[in-house]
């Protein structure tokens, strides 16, 4: 699965700090450790820490790029940050994210296939959240064809069915799972599908078990990619051993070592 | 209609390992062999690029071979029982890439020769001939512990391949081949987890993945080919879907895995109905090694060498794109 690590995010004191400070040895070395946790991609949200987020972006970016190639998943809803940090990030990075909203796609789109970039695609539009899996999936279908419009293969668009902590709907984790059943059917090749994995357990107790558990059922439906901390040890164990399980990796009696042995 | 061939995408390719050290890098090689690179399955060349041919190594024994049928020693003349003469007729005659060196004397159950004879047949082979060594213990692990390490000394920085590693006796042989800038073959009995298993303990050691050549123990054809045959297609397809610890170049072991098969080994009298058995001996050794790198072996030790020339043959064609 297609791990994008989570920390590099001003929502976090850590980060926040080193953005205000321009400390940049702190989120290289929050680089290193997710990438060393399982990380294939890093996301980069500049988040509330900064009066000029165009610039903090560039600095992030510049900062990662210091110590990896890895790509990079930019996070924010502003255009000019988004345009910003996708050309500093290069090939091979991951908008993130655009709706189903028209508006949205007629910019990120072009910007996507510019910079042969793929793209996370939330399954809200003018309405907002679909109720259930059937919306989403038709969301998800309105961004798959307008990323082919725009000669971008369905593959490089990752569906996010839009999960909200269970503390305040305990419905939504099963529409969801439903979403990621649907979307291989949607088209060849199909889309890819995501989650933003932290959500689910916003506001809750036992916030790592409910990650964790939710992790493995979603990659039961088929899940592709997640955004999650690659540093916690136990979500990555339990996620490790879901695709073994899965038939995903071959079998072997130390499979936990092989696999991060396979992914540094 | 136009058929449009279906051309799959892999996201890496298996790893490549050379062998032999030439002057410039140290050893005595005048010749080195790079096994492995292929970023597709066996000779779909319309699919990715491969960019190494497979290679011929053939088998030299420390000691005159017991029981070996006459259509099989007859081509080797008075060689057999020296393995510095053997090695120099398989490389100058039958044109062998490497040699692959059985120190078959030291089992118990043989002669039961010491780590001096050892050191001192691979320095005579190593003076003898200019290919690559392959270097293969006895199979009795206690007494491989004892010969392998100073057979491995003997050929310091000539970056032979040892073998074999297995999981339940890898820890010396890897030494050696860490001290001395080897090679390291990992044997697992025709099982993936095994072989997956078996290089996650030789790297815990400290060597590198693109240090290790990996190896199934088989049997001939129509012994066990089929399954051999598809551990080694999924050994080959894990590799290409990025699992490390299964990217190594493979090795097979044909000549005396084919020569154990009773239709090669039958003589003329118990055989009639095969034909004579100086011809459906070697074919049935080439026929064994071709099913193994259409499997995706890099590498076939082989014995007789009318099969050599076989299996040299239609690699000629498998390569030809």
């Amino acid at each position: 699965m297609y791990v994008i690590g989570e920390r590099i995010n001003g929502m976090f004191k850590d980060v926040r700090q080193a953005i205000q400070a321009q400390d940049k040895g702190i989120i290289q070395d929050l680089a290193k450790k997710q990438l060393a946790g399982g990380a294939h991609c890093l996301d980069v949200n500049v988040g509330p820490a900064s009066d000029d987020p165009v610039s903090t972006v560039q600095w992030l970016v510049e900062t990662i790029r210091e110590v990896t190639d890895a790509p990079l998943a930019i996070d924010t809803t502003k255009h000019d940050v988004m345009a910003t940090g996708i050309k500093a990030a290069g090939k091979g990075s991951v908008i993130n994210s655009t709706t189903g909203q028209q508006e949205k796609l007629d910019v990120l789109l072009p910007l996507a296939a510019e910079n042969d970039a793929s793209l996370i695609a939330l399954t809200i539009d003018e309405k907002g959240i679909p109720r259930d899996a059937n919306g989403r999936v038709e969301i998800a279908l309105r961004v798959v064809a307008g990323a082919m419009e725009h000669g971008i293969s369905p593959d490089r668009i990752y569906v996010d069915g839009v999960i909200i902590p269970v503390s305040a709907d305990q419905m939504t984790p099963t529409h969801v799972l439903n979403t990621i059943s649907q979307c291989k059917m949607l088209a060849d090749p199909p889309p890819k599908t995501i989650l933003g994995l932290s959500n689910v357990s916003q506001g809750a107790v036992y916030r790592e078990l409910i990650n964790r558990t939710y992790m493995v059922m979603a990659l039961a439906h088929g899940l592709d990619a997640a955004i999650l901390d690659p540093m916690d040890t136990e979500l990555m164990d339990a996620l490790i051993t879901a695709e073994l399980l899965l038939n995903r990796n071959v079998y072997c009696a130390d499979f936990l070592k092989a696999y991060r042995a396979s992914a540094a | 209609m136009s058929f449009e061939v279906p051309v799959e995408k892999w996201s890496t390719a298996v790893s490549t390992i050379t062998l032999g050290a030439t002057a410039d890098n140290g050893g005595t090689r005048t010749s080195t062999v790079t096994l492995g690179g292929a970023a597709t399955l066996p000779f779909l060349h319309f699919e990715g690029q491969i960019p190494n041919r497979p290679v011929v190594a053939m088998e030299v024994l420390d000691t005159q071979p017991k029981e070996w049928p006459e259509a099989l020693a007859k081509p080797f003349g008075n060689v057999l029982g020296d393995p510095a003469a053997w090695a120099q007729k398989c490389v100058e005659e039958f044109g062998a890439e490497a040699i692959c060196l059985r120190l078959t004397s030291a089992h118990p159950d043989n002669e039961d020769t010491g780590p001096d004879h050892a050191a001192e047949v691979v320095k005579k082979v190593l003076g003898a001939v200019g290919v690559p060594l392959i270097i293969w213990g006895c199979g009795d692990d206690a007494k491989d512990n004892e010969v392998i390490p100073r057979a491995s000394e003997a050929a310091a920085g000539e970056n032979c391949a040892l073998g074999t590693a297995r999981e339940d006796n890898y820890k010396t042989i890897t030494a050696a081949c860490l001290a001395d800038g080897h090679k390291l073959i990992t044997e697992a009995p025709i099982d993936i987890n095994i072989a997956k298993q078996v290089n996650i303990l030789v790297s815990d050691m400290g060597l590198s993945t693109d240090r290790i050549i990996m190896y199934q123990a088989t049997g001939g054809l129509g012994y066990g080919m089929e399954y051999a045959y598809s551990i080694m297609e999924r050994a080959r397809l894990a590799a290409l879907g990025g699992d490390k610890m299964l990217s190594m170049p493979m090795l097979a072991v044909v000549g005396s895995e084919a020569w154990r098969a009773k239709e090669a080994k039958a003589p003329d009298a118990e055989g009639a109905q095969w034909g004579p058995q100086a011809k459906r001996g070697p074919i049935w050794e080439a026929v064994t090694a071709n099913c193994f790198l259409h499997g995706g072996v890099d590498t076939v030790i082989m014995w007789h060498p009318e099969a050599v020339q076989l299996v040299k043959q239609a690699i000629d064609k498998l390569m030809q794109h």
